[in-house]
């Protein structure tokens, strides 16, 4: 019997605004233990949360960045639980009224992941655990967080994968959030369950938390997997759990039984009120959506005539993208700008952390430079490049680099006197050439382009040398 | 007849004409709460050093001839569940000894900076969760009509000071009636605000959507003075709204042809002594010029069960956060945590507040929760609606404050039902969010001060201030008696 998985993920996401959502506390991440708190963040005797109109605009975002309907009517509710890192012993969050629902991404497979809701709601602090004591640090604590809920709709944890690169990449895209899962700006539960394939009633589903990276989250949902499948096929029943993923032995185990679970007593927080969105707000956020990674891979392929390869390169940081679109206006072939971007230019980055500032010596304007005298032919490639390394080593400019002369082409005659003058002082590659050695001839190409300055024809200097040689 | 005089307006005027300082005034207090206090037990944490600073600087401000608010000077007390940063706030419960706020309620801050000389914390119920004052930690607050009597709750201990001239006025809570009862046995004024109209920042929640902040005083002037500062607009408290006017400015309003309202269904239920009082104060405002209407609320039948549920549900989650972590008690030992936080909670909490903690929970549990409280809820809003239509006919309500006066020392605590039935004529005005004003209309037999309430439509403090002075000065001499003890203006 061949079953299939299927798989929803519940994706927490921290937002990037600068102060938390019931507070004026900053949401920076670190800090000294308890010091980015107030009396409000952690709940003391009295206080009352106020929200944070600026996390409602950046939920909103979210919402139409990936296809949500945008709630025009919500609330606030509490959720009702007891543990030392939440400090009323209640979250407010949304309930039964999120502020969006019924949005999509689609997969590269064609294949569309539907969200059911993406709901706001404040973090809680952060257990420490040391030499067998445990402290709470509530500087995370009312950190607002978005969570994103997919429908059942993932069938294979490549699929989980890219649907969570994507959402991390237009989150990143609109700006509401860095999406780190390794610092826990992103956090993924996912619920898994199993069915004979062909079924389509749900089987009984558990929830594995607790995976920090996407790798333990695909080796988590195969293990999984064939965990439920081989219960099932021995006579077992799947009980709907929690469980926490160990990356050490790659297994599951459970964290709460069912008699845990917890009844939440959800009902509406009566210190906030409704929260109300004209259509003229939607509107105006919808302005501030940009260009998403999806839609300007497509536009790359089809109408900049990039590979998608490169595309994919290109497109997956923001500011890259914008440089790109920068420095191509008004150049003639924009697959030259993406090759200086995609191999000069990354060649000098470390990390994904710089890409993502892409904070380079040379600005998009000063590529574009670059590129148009090559378009119009006043210098080769070769000079080009060059130049660009030059560029990227000390910031200078494509005119401080570039003065006339060394602009235009070698005429044939002055091409061939320097190739004679090549052979001339490279007797042994010469003579390796005459032996079979093709290679040697290069360097005697080379020889040309540096003492033209790069502004010999590569292709013409090989084939007169060549003609000077079977002489 | 004259006016009743506002004691706030006579201080003012004392220390203005320098007849006394506000140092002296203030000592008088300290010395008077040191003799009285040990019998009406209204204070809980008194705060001389703070008083006497407060003092200081009223009195620096006068010697440099610098304006003062009409509040600077006046002694007053907090209730014990209002913040007040660096002084200890307990709601008198074990829980919470030694808590020391490191913030003030907003309704603190607006005092302070017109320079209210705070006298101490008084006594309540714990949590503000009963109707004698009984459930505090401290022992309950003493009746200053007779202390063998309660002084009511759960602001018993700001009505037993008020009443006991200990305090010239306090800031009580009010979520089922808590500041109008106790104001009704100690026969002084007591208003509790639209719900909104007083910021709720700080005041250490039992429940929100039932929960305000207000006066209790012994005239209605200095009532309505009080309420007239207090009531502004704060944007900490989300569901805070502030006023929608000047109420001193109204006081003295012609009442002729007012439409006063009478419910049936209030007057029944209630002792007899309680029903004269009130249907001779409508008497006595037909002879003013008003008109006296009776009608129905029918919804008034479902109001203490509505109340019960939804306010026992909202306490049963804003209390969930005391569990020794952070700040207060913690039980001495256990074993882990969760064994620490039972035990906590179980050793902190009296027997009252577990009791609506468990209530609530239950209330709003998977499987009761639509039985319960969205049933309730739903009630609450038919409530509203006949309050709503009722203003429609009637300009403001006549009711009994509490159907008896006073009880007995200690008949509250044995009987925990037949106490929720005290609150049946004060619980449907925090229901509908309305604002309602307790004055004293007569004594019993005994001498045991009898309330009644003027209950108006939202924001329509103006208008029941207004007949509630217009009654208190027709009639002052034989509803009001100062209680024989403490400081004598």
């Amino acid at each position: 019997m061949k079953y299939e998985m299927v798989a929803g993920l519940e994706t927490h996401v921290e937002l990037s605004t600068n102060t938390k959502i019931f507070c004026s506390c900053t949401t920076e991440f670190g800090g000294a233990p308890n010091t980015h708190c107030c009396p409000i963040c952690i709940g003391l005797p009295g206080t009352l949360p106020k929200l944070n109109k600026e996390v409602v605009r950046y939920a909103i975002r979210a919402g139409l960045a990936t296809n949500c309907e945008i709630s025009r009517v919500s609330k606030m509710d509490r959720k009702n639980y007891c543990y030392p890192d939440l400090p009323k012993a209640y979250q407010i969050s949304q309930y039964d009224m999120p502020l969006c629902k019924n949005g999509y991404i689609e997969l590269s497979n064609g294949r569309r992941i539907r969200l059911n809701r993406i709901h706001i709601e404040e973090d809680a602090g952060k257990l420490v655990h040391q030499k067998g004591d445990t402290y709470v640090d509530y500087n995370r604590g009312g950190v607002p967080l978005i969570e994103i809920v997919t429908e059942p709709d993932i069938r294979t944890p490549d699929e989980a994968k890219e649907y969570v690169e994507k959402l991390q990449l237009i989150m990143r895209y609109i700006g509401v959030s860095d999406c780190k899962m390794q610092e826990g700006s992103m956090r993924c539960d996912v619920n898994i369950s199993v069915r004979p394939q062909g079924s389509d009633i749900l089987g009984t589903r558990t929830e594995i938390k607790n995976m920090n990276s996407l790798t333990f989250m695909t080796r988590a949902m195969d293990y999984e997997f064939e965990r439920q499948v081989d219960l099932i096929e021995s006579g077992g029943k799947v009980i709907q759990e929690t469980l926490r993923y160990d990356d050490a032995t790659n297994t599951t185990s459970s964290m709460r039984g069912k008699e845990d679970a917890n009844d939440y007593r959800y009902f509406r927080d009566p210190d906030l009120v409704t929260i109300n969105v004209t259509d003229n707000e939607v509107e105006e956020l919808e302005k501030t959506i940009p260009e998403l990674p999806d839609e300007k891979l497509e536009r790359y392929v089809d109408e900049l005539g990039l590979p998608e390869t490169d595309a994919l390169l290109l497109v997956k940081y923001r500011k890259v993208a914008e440089y790109f679109e920068t420095a191509i206006e008004g150049t003639a072939n924009p697959k030259t700008t993406a090759n200086f971007i995609i191999g000069q230019i990354f060649r000098t980055i470390d990390s994904e952390a710089e890409k993502e500032k892409f904070n380079i010596p040379v600005s998009a304007e000063n590529l574009r430079e670059l590129v148009k005298l090559l378009d119009d032919k006043k210098i080769k490639m070769n000079l080009a490049k060059s130049t660009l390394e030059k560029m990227l080593e000390t910031g200078k400019s494509v005119k401080e680099l570039i003065s006339d002369n060394d602009m235009g082409g070698l005429d044939e005659n002055t091409t061939r006197k320097l190739c004679e003058e090549a052979v001339n002082a490279n007797p042994k590659a010469i003579s390796d050439y005459k032996n079979g050695k093709e290679k040697a001839i290069k360097s005697v190409v080379g020889y040309v382009m540096k003492n033209s300055r790069g502004k010999a024809d590569a292709v013409l200097a090989e084939n007169i040398i060549k003609e000077i040689i079977a002489d | 007849m004259a006016e009743v005089k506002s004691k706030i307006k006579a201080i003012n005027e004392m220390l203005k004409n320098k007849e006394i300082t506000c140092t002296e005034l203030t000592k008088k207090y300290l010395d008077e709460i040191d003799s009285t206090n040990k019998n009406l037990n209204a204070y809980v944490n008194v705060t001389e050093e703070t008083a006497l600073d407060g003092a200081k600087k009223v009195d620096d401000k006068i010697a440099k001839g610098e304006k003062i608010s009409l509040l600077a000077g006046v002694p007053m007390t907090l209730k014990d569940n209002i913040s007040t940063d660096g002084i200890e706030t307990t709601c008198c419960s074990k829980i919470l000894r030694g808590y020391k706020p490191i913030y003030n309620a907003t309704v603190w801050n607006i005092l302070r900076e017109q320079n209210a000389v705070l006298l101490g914390k008084t006594n309540m119920d714990e949590f503000a969760m009963g109707s004698s004052c009984e459930t505090s930690v401290f022992g309950g607050a003493k009746n200053p009509h007779n202390i063998n009597h309660v002084a009511g709750g759960s602001s018993g201990g700001v009505a037993s000071a008020v009443g006991g001239n200990i305090a010239v006025y306090g800031l009580g809570s009010d979520t089922g009636g808590s500041i109008r009862q106790p104001a009704s046995f100690c026969g002084i004024v007591g208003l509790k605000p639209t719900y909104g109209s007083v910021s709720r920042f700080g005041l250490i929640a039992y429940a929100s959507s039932f929960d305000q902040i207000g006066p209790i005083t012994t005239t209605v002037e200095d009532t309505a003075i009080v309420y007239d500062a207090i009531s502004k607009y704060d944007p900490m408290d989300s569901t805070s709204q502030g006023s929608k006017g000047n109420v001193c400015d109204n006081l003295r309003n012609d009442i002729k042809g007012l439409k006063i309202g009478i419910a049936r269904e209030y007057l029944e239920g209630i002792r007899d002594d309680v029903k004269e009082a009130v249907l001779n104060a409508c008497k006595v405002y037909e002879s003013l010029g008003a008109e006296i209407v009776y009608f129905d609320l029918p919804g008034l039948k479902y109001a203490l069960p509505v109340y019960y549920i939804l306010a026992c549900a909202e306490a049963s989650s804003n209390l969930g956060r005391y569990d020794g972590i952070r700040y207060g008690y913690k039980t001495p030992s256990y074993k882990d945590v969760n064994d620490m936080v039972c035990k906590t909670r179980s050793e902190g909490f009296g027997s009252e507040v577990k009791r609506r903690i468990m209530l609530g929970t239950y209330v709003l549990s998977a499987g009761y929760y639509d039985a319960y409280y969205k049933k309730a809820q739903n009630l609450r809003g038919t409530i509203v609606k006949d309050f709503k239509n009722t203003f429609e006919k009637v300009d403001v309500i006549l009711a009994p404050t509490v159907p008896m006066t006073a009880f007995e020392v200690g008949k509250a605590v044995s009987d925990p039902i037949e106490t929720y039935l005290t609150d049946i004529c004060t619980v449907p005005i925090n229901i509908a969010g309305l604002p309602a004003v307790s004055v004293p209309c007569g004594f019993n037999s005994k001498g045991m001060p009898i309330g009644m309430q003027l209950i108006g439509n939202t924001f329509a403090e103006s208008t029941i201030l207004n007949v509630a002075w217009q009654y208190e000065n027709a009639t002052h001499s034989d509803v009001f008696k100062s209680a024989e003890m403490g400081v004598k203006l």
